[in-house]
């Protein structure tokens, strides 16, 4: 049965529409900025004036740490590279790890959810039991053990940002999994699960066609969310030394842990703009992630002026409290009671 | 669930499982249903801490023995074989890790191999620092992020609201390190206010040491010298990192904060004070922020986890001698027995303190139990 796909439809377009005024304001800044930062991940090469690791050009070294000029515009690092060129390229970096993360972990969080939350039994409670602790885990410390795990430290662009990826990974497959899972288990009890059960449809297609379909509503909040938060571990990592050779590629935490002694010395220029970078990165892609989890909440959502009066309404935040406050919801986590509310998200006032 | 728990049989909450036919009994206040909760709570510690610690132990182990990966490009093999004998890495894995288990049951996490201390004692000697600066982060996180909530929840969907809403999304995108760089940059650097780095300077250091039995925080130390100068050294240090570490977690404050208010302003008690004649300002003041203020205790236990990772990059950035600060040395020179001891210390405080909080949250709102 095709049904037409409108635009409308889709996850950001529709939440765009939806919003009004201040709401509006603060999705829309977010897809531009976010918009700025993908454009320049991929158009690294032609924007940068430099390479990430150039330490010369026409033969004459750059010098260590100077100040703003006509030539580096953002000044150059103690190790003699140019700050606005390794600014642009940390961009590509940061872009790629959010990439590779957040695709592997949907694939693995999503489908032991499914699996875990459908047939339930001794598989479903020893893998909450462990999502539950993974999630009670520091994550910055996680990704620092698997840091070590999997690169051993540092190594070369694709080694060194898939082992910050594959960290990162680990850290975030618990998200998916609670919220998949829940969303398994409220479906499951559904009476078109039955109608699908007595005619004979393998679980697979049931799992796949009509449990699936139905559970991914709120994966385009999560996404953005975990977005921003990989970013945000990469650069730790990168901060205390798990980062990638600055030889290799250009990351933020990275260069901001090198430009720790030069602060010190009232040198600037070297912590201030892959530290703005890292900001405006995640400041961009949280305020889309909190505008859709604003929208998603009927009582948070501003009203449009002709539908107030909406009465009481039942909390449908992905995470009630806030997307930032998102924590393991002891008993209930393990019950299963799930993160989510029983009402659509789709409501609206 | 668990079955273990039958000797608190007070007040079975329905569809536990357990269908005794136990005489109807009345039903008192709840005071029971607390004490079972609590025991089945503190039970589920335990395989988080067990899953916890193997974890740990596994992905350490995977990458090989820790002498190899600390002092590999540096001896000869058959040295480096010798040294792997004595510490007994040539064993079992499963040995290994029983006699690991068991050492931590001890208080025993091992020897660190770059400097040869006994780990425990790293832990003690570094953990104290590591919960004072989170004393104070927490501190700045309440005194900024609670009146800001308000106000924010006051003006909702007007200009002070959009301006607030954007400082605490600024805070949580803001890393703590960067924070702690531009702090440093204009207030140690620039201004001249506050000391550059340290948990204190040396004089009043060596006064804090000569004290008889010190106890590792500098603030309860430095009241105890009875110097003024003493404490107003230890304080001037701590404001930096205190305030790069406490802005994280005052945006988060910030946003549940006016979340909650403004759920708590629709609800009907208030409406009935607003028909009242209750002033909006008022009714936020005295009727709306209480209730507000429970989830942020909830809240609590994730940012306790969020405060440890952020406390080992501040300490990083202000090299403050805490167990963050430690954990970066000791990750730079690959002692991984060091590093796993210490990520397993973080890993039960984390662990323990969620217990803490959602005790404290049922002891508050007693639907929370069941």
């Amino acid at each position: 049965m095709a049904r037409r796909l409108s635009w409308g439809r889709l996850p950001v377009v529709h939440q765009l529409r939806q919003s009004v005024g201040l709401q509006r304001g603060m999705l829309v800044a977010g897809l531009v900025v976010t918009a700025i930062f993908l454009l320049t991940a991929i158009a690294a090469p032609w924007l940068a004036p430099y390479g990430f690791s150039q330490l010369r050009a026409d033969g004459v070294l750059f010098g260590a740490q100077q100040p703003p000029s006509a030539e580096h515009l953002l000044g150059t690092t103690v190790g003699g590279y140019d700050v606005l060129s390794r600014v642009i390229w940390g961009a590509r970096t940061a872009a790629l790890v959010i990439v590779v993360a957040i695709a592997a972990s949907i694939v693995v969080g999503v489908l032991l959810g499914l699996v875990s939350g459908y047939f339930g039994g001794w598989l479903d409670r020893v893998l909450v039991v462990v999502c539950d602790a993974i999630y009670a885990f520091p994550s910055l410390l996680l990704a620092i053990l698997l840091a070590i795990v999997i690169s051993g430290g540092q190594s070369d662009l694709w080694g060194g940002s898939l082992a910050a990826a594959f960290s990162i990974t680990v850290v975030f497959i618990p998200q998916y999994f609670r919220v998949i899972r829940a969303e398994t288990v409220r479906i499951k009890a559904e009476a078109f699960i039955d109608s699908a059960r007595v005619i004979g449809t393998p679980h697979r297609r049931i799992m796949g066609r009509h449990v699936l379909r139905n559970a991914t509503r709120t994966l385009p909040l999560i996404v953005t969310l975990n977005a921003s938060e990989a970013i945000l571990t990469l650069a730790g990592l990168g901060f205390l030394g798990f980062g990638i050779e600055p030889t290799a590629a250009a990351e933020w935490g990275y260069d901001l842990n090198k430009s720790l002694s030069d602060v010190t010395s009232g040198i600037w220029w070297t912590a201030l703009f892959p530290g703005l970078a890292i900001v405006l990165a995640v400041l961009g892609i949280t305020l889309v992630g909190e505008s859709l989890n604003d929208l998603a909440d009927p009582r948070l959502r501003s009203r449009r002026a002709a539908a107030v009066g909406a009465g009481e309404v039942a909390e449908t935040s992905v995470v009630p409290g806030g997307a930032l406050t998102a924590g393991p919801a002891g008993l209930g986590g393990l019950e299963g009671s799930g993160t989510l509310g029983d009402e659509g998200i789709e409501v609206r006032p | 669930m668990t079955t273990t728990t039958d000797q608190v049989t007070t007040a079975d909450p329905p569809g536990t499982g357990t269908s005794r036919s136990t005489p109807p009994r009345k039903k008192t206040s709840g005071g029971g249903g607390l004490g079972r909760y609590v025991l089945v709570r503190f039970l589920l510690i335990i395989p988080t801490v067990f899953i916890l610690v193997t974890t740990v132990f596994v992905v350490m182990r995977s990458t090989g023995d820790p002498i190899t990966a600390a002092l590999g490009g540096r001896l000869r093999a058959d040295q480096l074989a010798e040294r792997i004998h004595e510490a007994g890495y040539d064993r079992p894995l499963v040995v290994q890790y029983l006699e690991y288990l068991g050492g931590i049951v001890r208080g025993d996490f091992g020897t660190t191999i770059s400097d040869n201390r006994p780990v425990s004692e790293v832990l003690t000697t570094y953990g104290a620092a590591t919960l004072e600066l989170a004393v104070y982060a927490l501190i700045i996180a309440f005194l900024v992020g609670v009146p800001l909530g308000l106000v924010a929840a006051h003006h909702r969907d007007r200009i002070p609201d959009a301006v607030l809403r954007i400082f605490a999304i600024l805070c949580y995108a803001t890393p703590v390190f960067f924070a702690g760089l531009l702090l440093k940059l204009v207030f140690s650097v620039g201004l001249g206010w506050f000391p550059v780095a340290g948990r204190a300077s040396t004089g009043a250091e060596l006064q804090m040491m000569a004290l008889p039995d010190p106890s590792g925080f500098y603030v309860v130390d430095a009241i105890r010298t009875g110097d003024p100068a003493v404490l107003g050294d230890v304080l001037l240090h701590a404001v930096l990192p205190g305030v790069a570490l406490g802005l994280l977690t005052a945006g988060v404050f910030l946003r549940l904060v006016r979340t909650n208010v403004i759920g708590t302003l629709a609800t009907d008690y208030v409406d009935a004070a607003r028909s009242r004649g209750v002033s909006e300002g008022r009714l936020v003041r005295t009727h709306a922020w209480r209730p507000a203020l429970i989830p942020i205790i909830t809240v609590m236990g994730m940012q306790i986890a969020m405060l440890l990772a952020g406390a080992v990059l501040t300490e990083t950035t202000f090299e403050w001698k805490g167990l963050g600060f430690m954990l970066a040395q000791y990750l730079q020179a690959r002692d991984f027995v060091a590093v796993q001891g210490i990520v397993v210390l973080l890993a039960v405080i984390v662990a323990v303190t969620n217990f803490l909080v959602d005790v404290l949250a049922a002891l508050i709102d007693p639907r929370v139990r069941y």
